[in-house]
């Protein structure tokens, strides 16, 4: 820690509980992420991470905890100042989450019709941009069932970052998906942090992706994050869970 | 504490379960009709904010309304040929046969116009509606569209509880048409009444009350349909399974809350 003080953290989750009747999700969430960086959050299946990820962005109500989100504490905030603070959010759901009764065109400029009063050729030239940004280029007619795995995830984050964000959230980008098209996944993640300049969280159970990507890593285990740090130091945090999961890891990739 | 639940478990009344599952069932009921109010609540005041999204609206009233025409229509002149078919056979009996046209004009706009309109709103729409927005929650389209600041009772129930509400009662008045024509043909190309008697005799005994009832009948019941159907599919969970489920339980208490409904408007207008 350097005596000047850094910028408070984009997004700080204090104390955070949330149980679905008597399953007991999140038990106490504490974690900050830094403007500007990429932040993974590591766990096992099931472990409440796409739980966490909902809390960041509004979808869900903690039953106890805060959420700050760009200095604002966004838990008792009503529908209308929710909709005001999402915008600075983009998310990149499991499933992609495209509209299937629209084409890729209209799934990108989505966004961009609700809420900018842009020319159609403005919609246009923006949505070209995006998609190239993840390396697309004439699909804008396809619906989403005609696409690959890979592409909807390429897609998805086209859609995401339309409004210009100032976050973006991905839940599980990896998942599902071939090596190859992993590695290129990876690599837009990383891009999009150099170009874009967004805070980004990343939900992940693929360890490797995850230290390719994250500037910090956050171990999400039975409702707590036991472990936190840079990816390295996390390698070598001597939590048992945390060690046994990169085991688990490590094993079965050999 | 979990030894003793496990020992007394085998041990427990058959009664006990009956009543617990009868309590449990009442429960759910309640808990289905106040999350319908909540639901009905928020779909009004969402209705009322801007913006109104005019493209999907219209969207909805030519699935709903427009597409649902060439089916009410025939249901209607089949039910008004099976009801002109019946009652003549009873009103022979005491050589009432010019009572027929009234008979099946006051049946037809008071009762069954707007329940099988809603009835096949229920079957042909609501169970696709509940299908889509189960589809679209399950698989995060629903979240997507709030990361996206755009409220999904808004844009996705609103249109649909919407048009529910303005097209039942226009198919309802196709289905008056229909019944009435259907009656007609009955009684008189096939039965040999005439003209003049169907006509004036219909024109005397239907008001314009009746007309009203059936038209108000079926907006009620449009909206309710509409409405199971969207809650269904909004709070669907788990899967292409779930969304069968959701849709199941729609359809059924759609149907139900036609005929729930129905008895208790005729109250309404009945005393
Ligand atoms: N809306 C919900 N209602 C009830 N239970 C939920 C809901 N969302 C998630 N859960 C439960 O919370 C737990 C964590 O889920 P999730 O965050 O999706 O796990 P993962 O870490 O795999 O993303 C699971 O047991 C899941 O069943
Ligand atoms: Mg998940």
């Amino acid at each position: 820690m350097s005596a000047e003080q850094k910028k408070p953290p984009m997004i700080s989750v204090q104390d955070l509980w949330k149980s679905f009747g008597d399953n007991h999700v999140l038990t106490g969430i504490d974690l900050d992420i830094e403007e500007g960086s990429t932040c993974v959050i590591l766990g096992g299946s099931g472990s409440g991470k796409t739980v966490l990820m909902k809390h960041m962005i509004g979808l869900l109500k903690p039953d106890r905890g805060t959420v700050i989100v760009d200095g604002e504490d966004i838990v008792p905030m009503d529908d209308r100042d929710l909709e005001r603070v999402r915008r600075k959010f983009g998310m990149v759901f499991q499933g992609a989450a495209l509209f299937d009764s629209m084409t890729v065109y209209e799934n990108v400029s989505f966004a961009l019709r609700e809420h900018s009063n842009l020319s159609e050729e403005e919609i246009r030239a923006k949505v070209r941009e995006k998609l190239a940004i993840v390396g697309l280029r004439d699909i804008e007619e396809r619906y989403p069932a005609e696409l690959s795995g890979g592409m909807r995830k390429r897609v998805g984050l086209a859609r995401a970052i339309v409004l210009d964000p100032k976050i973006v959230l991905y839940d599980e980008p990896t998942t599902g998906l071939d090596p190859i098209t992993t590695d290129y996944v990876d690599d837009m993640i990383v891009t999009a942090k150099a170009e874009l300049h967004v805070t980004q969280v990343v939900i992940s159970h693929d360890i490797a992706s995850s230290f390719k990507v994250a500037d910090k890593v956050a171990f999400l285990f039975k409702g707590k994050i036991v472990a936190e740090g840079p990816s390295q130091e996390l390698r070598h945090n001597p939590h048992p869970d945390l060690q046994h999961f990169l085991q688990m890891w490590f094993a079965k990739g050999e | 504490m979990t030894t003793s639940d496990l020992e007394s478990s085998p041990k427990r009344n058959p009664l006990v379960g009956l009543v617990e599952g009868v309590g449990n069932g009442v429960l759910g009921v309640f808990q289905t009709v106040g999350g319908l109010v909540s639901l009905a609540a928020s779909v009004v005041v969402w209705a009322l904010r801007p913006p109104y999204r005019l493209q999907n609206l219209f969207a909805q009233f030519d699935f709903v309304g427009v597409g649902s025409i060439v089916l009410v229509s025939l249901t209607g002149i089949f039910s008004g040929m099976v009801f002109a078919t019946q009652s003549w056979s009873a009103f022979e009996l005491f050589g009432a046969e010019s009572l027929v046209g009234p008979t099946v004009a006051l049946t037809v706009t008071r009762e069954l116009a707007p329940v099988f309109s809603a009835l096949m709103v229920t079957m042909r729409a609501c169970s696709a509606m509940c299908t889509e927005i189960g589809t679209m929650r399950v698989t995060e389209q629903v979240d997507a569209l709030e990361t996206m600041a755009v409220n999904p009772v808004q844009y996705l129930l609103v249109p649909r509880v919407l048009a529910g509400l303005c097209m039942v009662p226009l198919l309802t008045m196709i289905f008056d048409t229909a019944g009435l024509f259907g009656g007609f043909f009955v009684a008189v190309p096939l039965k040999g009444l005439s003209v003049g008697t169907f006509v004036l005799r219909t024109q005397n005994l239907l008001a314009p009350a009746d007309i009203w009832e059936g038209l108000s009948k079926g907006a009620v019941f449009g909206f309710t349909v509409t409405l199971i159907a969207c809650y269904r599919g909004y709070n669907a969970r788990g899967g292409a399974k779930g969304v069968g489920q959701a849709t199941t339980r729609a359809m059924v208490d759609a149907a139900l809350a036609v005929f729930i409904e129905d008895y208790f408007m005729g109250l309404l207008f009945h005393g």
